[in-house]
């Protein structure tokens, strides 16, 4: 291993700006004559817009315009796009309602974009935008799906009848049920996934400017992924051709999917700045960022298990309802059904699995991918329905696992994914002794003696990452292709810049990326800079989500890498009059195998770029791209067990031990991949023990603050034990297999698995609160009481 | 509009604020000084914290004109010469930002909680005076880890200097 090669905890090289207040994200910017944009959002879940008027605050001191969606419409800008189409089980194409930037007759959600206000300071804009008078005529609301499928629910669009927008299925139903029908068990649950609001700590922004001498846009935005935002900006809202618009995303802080989608307000900012003849800038506050980024989650589900007198597993059916919210975000619709139905099979030999996927509209904000994205919703389903039937069946819930994991591979499981690698069984032991398994008897009955309710829990995820083989997604109705690019850049003195597609927003991309570089040429990685996100310095990417930018964009540097080490070779072959096969790369320097001949990586870069001595009928310059499309999805899979301390007093859970042993295929920096569980472990510990997005029947959202939803804090988690296996992923150059999204994938069935345990109960919904818990107990006793 | 006259990060400035302007707005755009962040409206994030006369406030949560008269303190002002402060190093060893956005609100509170609890600092501690910054992506792990740290380091300079 290179000091800086693959495998080496090399610290970040973006942290210094970070450190020192020199990070730039997109508020951070200004530009000369600039103005602030506000946005007058519907404050009524659902009502028909009857009139906007705008004397008033187009009088109010600053302000240049108040623009609607009239002129929106009027102006050309398209409707916002699904770019996955699914189809229903009757072969019928998803019902999909119209979604303008700005709407201007009938409001679904309270928040939605109405108008925009565009003024010389934010403050003049915000006094405006309050000045906008908008009549409405109320309609009635519906925020929960069951509730919108029921007859007589109030209708949202009328290109969706009953509120459906697909009713999908995989899996073979017959077959399942016939497994139903001969089972001599079955355990079945309903099982809900909470609503969640991504909250990266960066409110979304843009910043919009419009060259007219050159009829040329720019936008500065918080993206993950600003090649898609351009692709989708020019070619389906008309904004410009994409040669006519640079997309930035700078330093972006955080996003865990809800920076993927394109929103109304970088495509109203984008109009706006042509029609004002001015730069303009919106951020987000946090209350927007709470009614108008894309949510996660929010699922209602059925599951019953099979299974046959020897307790193996023979059949799983699935029933699910998902709240799509008011609008059909950019990926939505694959949330709920390939990217959540596929995974049903956990780390299990399921011979037999059905899904039903019903997708619904309803009056809340639209509801997209999270950090994970149907697979904590999966997960969860499968790992609460396999403690509990281990606990029914009278097995440990450690060897009713065993005793149905997949144990050869590659493994192809009845709803499309086919397993590549793994062992699921070394996970699970891993955490079992990490966590001191068999002490926890003990430990549980120190708790009793102090008044204290002990429990333990546990969860065997499996994930699809890498996303994604383009061929196999667009068969599955995706509208884009999954691949990555990459281009290497050396320059003359051998120094390198690497262009990705990928983007990084906390990942620590420029170092990881400069480590792979630093493996294969033994260059320092201080000599090795990342370019990304920035569709002008950048040809073409797909961005970051899904896990996918090491699996899939360093398997693109490591393709274009190939190319340039077989430039350099003949190169230096020529020049040292060798064998191009007996050149090797080590340590900065080529050399000629068997001999002291060697040149260092910079003279044979100098000698591509002075190109005085090449070989017969070579190009000057030492610069390749490759573009790298997986051949399969990669499977993260581990094992995460959570011990808690209830008081039963107060209904206060406390973590006590949290161990994860994961198995990411190769991992380049142990160190980010850490922080990286840690961070999803967290997000997954929120969904199951704190968050909570609560709409009112009236469809306001109670929890539009920090006041009020409650996010993790430091004092509500513990730190964590992590540990490692390692197969390596034989899909793609590097064998890896993505590390972005397990912890919050993974944790939360762990978590409550853990607190039912303590509780002695069976059935509990998400969050954990202390309420919820306390109240439990309450019942729990009463039950036993009666009984 | 209001003159404000104030110390930022050791150099003495003064300027015409509308009444209303927040100490973050001024910062962050009078003064240019981007390092601050803002997160929420609600003064719970802590991505704004600075110091104020010495003491950690939430620059979102008072106004430019109630600052007039004090000495502030960014993240752009806490290295020394080139140096980066002892919590700045901590955080970077650590692994104890990912984004970055909460960062500077997290550093400056650090560097609070050991100015006002001393150096000898357990988990327990950190984690509950963290209670108003809140970071998304680091899980709080290696933040706590980096504070710890840092705390070490800091009552081995200061033993050094006795």
């Amino acid at each position: 291993m290179a000091a800086e090669g693959i495998g080496a905890r090399v610290l970040r090289k973006e942290d210094k700006r970070f450190i020192t207040g020199n990070g730039r994200y997109t508020d951070d910017m200004t530009m000369p004559r600039m103005g602030y944009a506000a946005f007058v959002r519907s404050t009524h879940a659902h009502a028909r817009i009857k009139s906007i008027n705008t004397d008033e605050a187009m009088k109010m001191p600053g302000v240049d315009a108040v623009l609607n969606g009239h002129q929106l419409v009027a102006d050309g800008i398209g409707n916002i796009i699904c770019g996955w189409m699914i189809h229903s089980k009757d072969g019928s194409p998803m019902n999909m309602g119209a979604y303008r930037a700005l709407e201007s007759e009938t409001v679904r959600f309270v928040g939605q974009a109405i108008a925009v206000v565009v003024a010389d300071t934010l403050q003049q804009a915000r006094d405006a935008a309050e000045a906008v008078i908008v009549d409405y005529e109320e309609l009635p609301t519906v925020v929960d799906s069951l509730d919108a499928l029921k007859d007589g629910a109030p209708q949202l669009h009328p290109e969706a009848a009953g509120n459906l927008i697909y009713d999908w299925e995989i899996g073979e139903e017959a077959a399942t049920n016939e497994a139903f029908a001969n089972a001599a068990h079955i355990t079945q649950m309903d099982l809900d996934n909470n609503r969640l609001v991504p909250n990266p700590m960066e409110p979304r922004s843009a910043l919009a400017h419009f060259d007219p001498s050159e009829e040329h846009y720019t936008l500065y935005t918080t993206s993950q992924n600003p090649h898609v935002a351009r692709l989708v900006l020019s070619a389906f809202y008309n904004v410009a051709p994409e040669n006519k618009l640079r997309v930035v995303a700078p330093d972006v802080g955080g996003g865990f999917g809800s920076k993927i989608f394109i929103y109304p307000e970088e495509i109203a900012c984008l109009w706006a700045t042509k029609r004002v003849g001015r730069p303009v800038k919106w951020t987000s506050d946090r209350t927007e960022a709470f009614l108008t980024d894309a949510h996660g989650r929010d699922h209602h589900t059925t599951a019953e298990l099979a299974l046959d007198a020897n307790n193996k597993i023979t059949g799983f059916r699935v029933k699910t309802v998902a709240n799509l919210g008011a609008y059909m975000s950019l990926f939505s619709s694959s949330v709920p059904t390939y990217l959540y139905a596929t995974l049903l099979s956990g780390q299990y030999n399921i011979p037999n699995i059905y899904a039903n996927v019903k997708a619904v509209y309803t009056n809340t904000a639209p509801v997209d991918a999270y950090r994970g994205a149907g697979r904590p919703e999966a997960t969860y389903v499968v790992e609460r329905m396999m403690e509990t039937a281990a606990k029914e069946v009278g097995m440990a819930p450690a060897e009713f696992r065993r005793l149905n994991f997949v144990r050869e591979f590659p493994h192809q499981t009845p709803v499309i994914m086919a397993y590549d690698a793994g062992d699921y069984e070394a996970s699970l032991d891993q955490a079992m002794n990490a966590i001191d398994y068999n002490g926890f008897a003990q430990r549980r009955a120190q708790s009793e003696a102090a008044g204290k309710l002990r429990g333990i829990g546990m969860s065997c995820y499996i994930e699809a990452c890498g996303i994604a083989p383009s061929q196999a997604v667009g068969s599955l109705g995706a509208g884009v292709g999954l691949w990555e690019s990459a281009e290497v850049r050396v320059n003359a003195v051998g120094t390198i810049e690497v262009l990705t597609g990928s983007h990084s927003h906390g990942q620590g991309h420029e170092t990881t990326f400069a480590q792979l570089v630093s493996d294969r040429l033994g260059l320092p990685t201080d000599s090795i800079s990342i370019v990304h996100g920035d569709t002008d310095k950048v040809q073409m990417g797909m961005g970051t989500y899904g896990s996918r930018s090491g699996a899939v964009g360093m398997s693109a540097i490591s393709k274009a890498l190939d190319k340039v080490e077989a430039k350099a070779k003949k190169i230096a072959a020529h020049l040292m009059e060798a064998s191009e096969g007996d050149i090797t790369i080590e340590n900065g320097e080529l050399k000629v195998a068997g001999t002291d001949k060697k040149l260092s990586f910079t003279e044979v870069s100098l000698a591509a770029y002075t190109a005085h001595n090449l070989p017969e009928g070579m190009e000057p310059g030492l610069k390749e791209g490759a573009f790298y499309d997986p051949t399969n999805f990669t499977f993260p899979a581990g094992c995460y067990i959570c011990e808690v301390e209830v008081d039963p007093d107060t209904g206060v859970v406390s973590i006590e031990n949290f161990v994860a042993a994961d198995d990411f295929g190769t991992i380049i920096n142990p160190m980010i991949v850490e922080g990286q569980v840690h961070g999803g472990l967290v997000q997954g510990i929120g969904q199951a023990m704190l968050e909570h997005t609560q709409y009112d029947e009236d469809g306001q959202l109670l929890t539009a603050s920090y006041m009020d939803y409650a996010m993790p804090r430091a004092d509500n988690v513990p730190s964590f034990k992590l540990e490692t296996t390692v197969t390596e992923c034989p899909g793609n150059p590097l064998g890896m297999k993505g590390c972005g999204e397990a912890g919050a994938i993974g944790s939360p069935p762990a978590v409550i698995n853990a607190i039912t345990d303590a509780l002695g109960i069976r059935d509990m919904t998400m969050p954990a609160s202390p309420n919820r818990v306390w109240q439990l107990i309450q019942d729990n006793g009463m039950k036993q009481a009666a009984e | 509009m209001t003159t404000v006259s104030l110390t930022v990060n050791g150099k003495q400035i003064s300027g015409e604020v509308a009444d209303r302007t927040l100490l973050s707005t001024f910062l962050r755009e009078n003064q240019g000084l981007t390092g601050t962040h803002i997160g929420c409206d609600t003064s719970q994030c802590g991505a704004c914290l600075v110091h104020l006369d010495g003491r950690a406030v939430k620059s979102c949560s008072m106004l430019a004109v109630q600052a007039s008269g004090s000495a502030v303190t960014t993240i752009e002002g806490i290295s020394q010469n080139g140096q980066l402060h002892i919590m700045q190093k901590a955080f970077k060893e650590n692994h104890g930002l990912q984004c970055g956005f909460c960062t500077p609100g997290m550093i400056m509170s650090a560097i609070d909680m050991i100015n006002r609890l001393g150096t000898d600092l357990d988990e327990k501690t950190i984690r509950h005076e963290l209670e108003g910054n809140i970071c998304r992506c680091t899980g709080y792990h290696n933040i706590v880890k980096a504070i710890k740290a840092a705390a070490d380091e800091m009552a081995e300079v200061l033993q050094a200097a006795e």
